[in-house]
């Protein structure tokens, strides 16, 4: 009995940990490739000063955000969310959907930023080419976003990563609440404050290998890479 | 290396596109699923006091409110000081909490009614083995605060406080305020920021002194072995539990009929008798003390009589 339990909710949890962080990672890409391939192949060069300025900015900013901090995410879509935010209409604090779009906004600069360095380091010999050959400069970024791929693929893992670790934000939006919103993360938190520490454990281990699985992945996509 | 072929540039322009869709079409549904699933479930959102769920009390009593009624709770475990503020922001449908001085707070500025005695259990205060400070056995918790500050400034002693705006931390301010003291910034007194049972257990690593409610200490006891319980059986240590729902007319969003339900499934004698067979090493956790008029008055519960009867009153909406 006790044992069913304990599985069932071992079960619950990571589902639900896999379910947030990959609809996050996977609505991620889908906003972040093409804003990181627009930037990647974007070269304000020319004279003016002020465009190579923008540039530097634009890229800085991304890269700032690579890096924000998942707790202060989480304090910001818990303002916007609770019922007197801005937000608040929408009913969403204390659900998977809050947690999903806190970890969408950690998830997002992450891909923009790889996906970025990924398309501006094959840019040049790709899309000139193309052009040259007569692609439109739809065609041309498509290809070198084609050209990029593997790039591109580690950012989506690595964005993938950073999202099922991810605790801070997703305690404050989700709550924590057993059966409905505690992920992996959140679970080892209260399991261990309330000692069961079999069950922390279970998680850490299952917690471990998905990242183990998750760096393996990426291992394997940048020995290819090298190879190519 | 590529060759540029015009068919194979638009294939590459259709696959992307095609790629593109089929995504956006899987998350969309994805999201009207879910969408569906949680505006169908009618549920009740609880904040309540890490007490209440870390000693096990809540996990124990929602499968009988939820096997009668259909209904699931959610339970959010955080301080008094928090639980309060969220049902402010309407967060939440009701909170069970402990500290008469934030609960009169929230029910005097209107964002709470019908606040209601639910159940009590007393505060302990528990410090290592060798009690530097010889406060074991004292009956007032008072002066075992002032020689356990005595002997902090000597650095004989610690003491942990939960500094989190919790029903407990209340309580250790207003019995360091009666000494006049406030122990801020000192070594040896430690603002842990955390639930009862994270200062349990660093009381326990750093052999230090703390006040914590019964049933946690109870729960946790048998885990923490460099601790004893030094001080109890002192009335300012009393520890009663309130049940005040959020303000219909002020939160006309947020499910008062389930909130008003399960307030009034915890005070029921059913209810009541459940939270009195609640035990965990063979000792009672929490006493029920709803219907038990007189005491609840002198716990700070003016209006018990009243609220009780108005809760009878209601009907229960299945």
């Amino acid at each position: 009995m006790y044992e069913g339990i304990f599985w069932e909710e071992v079960l619950n949890i990571t589902l639900l940990s896999l379910k947030v962080s990959g609809l996050a990672t996977l609505i991620g890409a889908l906003i972040g490739i093409p804003i990181g391939t627009f930037l990647g192949l974007r070269r304000f060069k020319g004279k003016r000063t002020i465009m190579r300025f923008v540039d530097v900015i634009m890229k800085t900013i991304v890269n700032t955000f690579m890096g924000l901090p998942p707790v202060v995410v989480g304090l910001i879509v818990y303002l916007l969310l609770t019922a007197s935010g801005p937000l608040g209409w929408l009913g969403l604090l204390y659900t998977p959907m809050a947690m999903i779009m806190t970890q969408l906004i950690i998830v997002i600069p992450i891909i923009i930023g790889i996906t970025m360095s990924a398309v501006g380091s094959i840019e040049k010999s790709i899309r000139e080419k193309a052009l040259s050959l007569g692609a439109t400069e739809t065609q041309a970024a498509l290809l070198v976003l084609r050209e990029a791929r593997m790039g591109v693929l580690s950012s989506i893992i690595a964005a993938f990563g950073a999202a099922i670790s991810e605790v801070g934000g997703i305690m404050i939006t989700g709550g924590n609440i057993r059966w409905w919103t505690r992920t992996l993360t959140t679970a080892i938190v209260i399991e261990t404050e309330l000692g069961n520490f079999t069950m922390a454990l279970t998680l850490g281990a299952i917690l471990l290998t998905i990242a183990f699985i998750i760096n393996l992945a990426l291992t394997i996509i940048q020995v290819k890479g090298a190879r190519e | 290396m590529y060759t540029i072929k015009h068919n194979g540039n638009m294939k590459i322009v259709s696959e992307t596109l095609a790629v593109f869709l089929v995504l956006v079409v899987v998350i969309v549904s994805v999201f009207a699923y879910e969408w569906h699933i949680c505006s169908q479930k009618s549920i009740i959102a609880l904040a309540t006091t890490t007490s209440t769920y870390d000693s096990g009390l809540l996990e124990y009593l929602m499968p009988y409110f939820q096997e009668k009624y259909g209904i699931a709770v959610h339970i959010i475990s955080v301080g008094t000081g928090q639980a309060i503020e969220i049902a402010r922001r309407g967060d939440v449908d009701l909170v069970l909490v402990h500290s008469t001085q934030l609960e009169l707070e929230f029910v005097n500025s209107g964002c709470g009614v019908h606040r209601i005695g639910v159940m009590y259990n007393d505060f302990v205060i528990i410090g290592p083995a060798n009690d530097p400070a010889g406060i074991s056995g004292l009956k007032n918790a008072t002066e075992a605060f002032r020689r356990i500050a005595e002997e902090g400034a000597k650095n004989n002693a610690k003491f942990i406080s939960r500094a989190d705006k919790s029903g407990t931390h209340m309580l250790e301010l207003s019995i360091w305020k009666k000494l006049n003291l406030r122990p801020l910034n000192k070594t040896w007194y430690v603002e842990a920021g955390s639930g009862m049972g994270a200062v349990l257990r660093m009381a326990n690593e750093m052999n230090a002194y703390t006040l914590t409610d019964r049933a946690t200490w109870l729960s946790f006891k048998n885990q923490l072995t460099n601790l004893r319980v030094l001080v109890e059986d002192d009335v300012v240590l009393l520890n009663p539990y309130a049940i005040i729902l959020v303000n219909p007319e002020k939160y006309p969003k947020r499910n008062y009929e389930g909130a008003l339900m399960l307030a009034k499934w915890m005070i029921s004698e059913e209810g009541q008798n459940l939270i009195a067979s609640f035990k965990k090493w063979g000792e009672t956790l929490f006493k029920p003390m709803a219907r038990n008029i007189e005491l609840a008055q002198l716990l700070g519960f003016p209006e018990q009589e009243k609220e009780l009867a108005w809760y009878d009153m209601q009907e229960p909406w299945v």
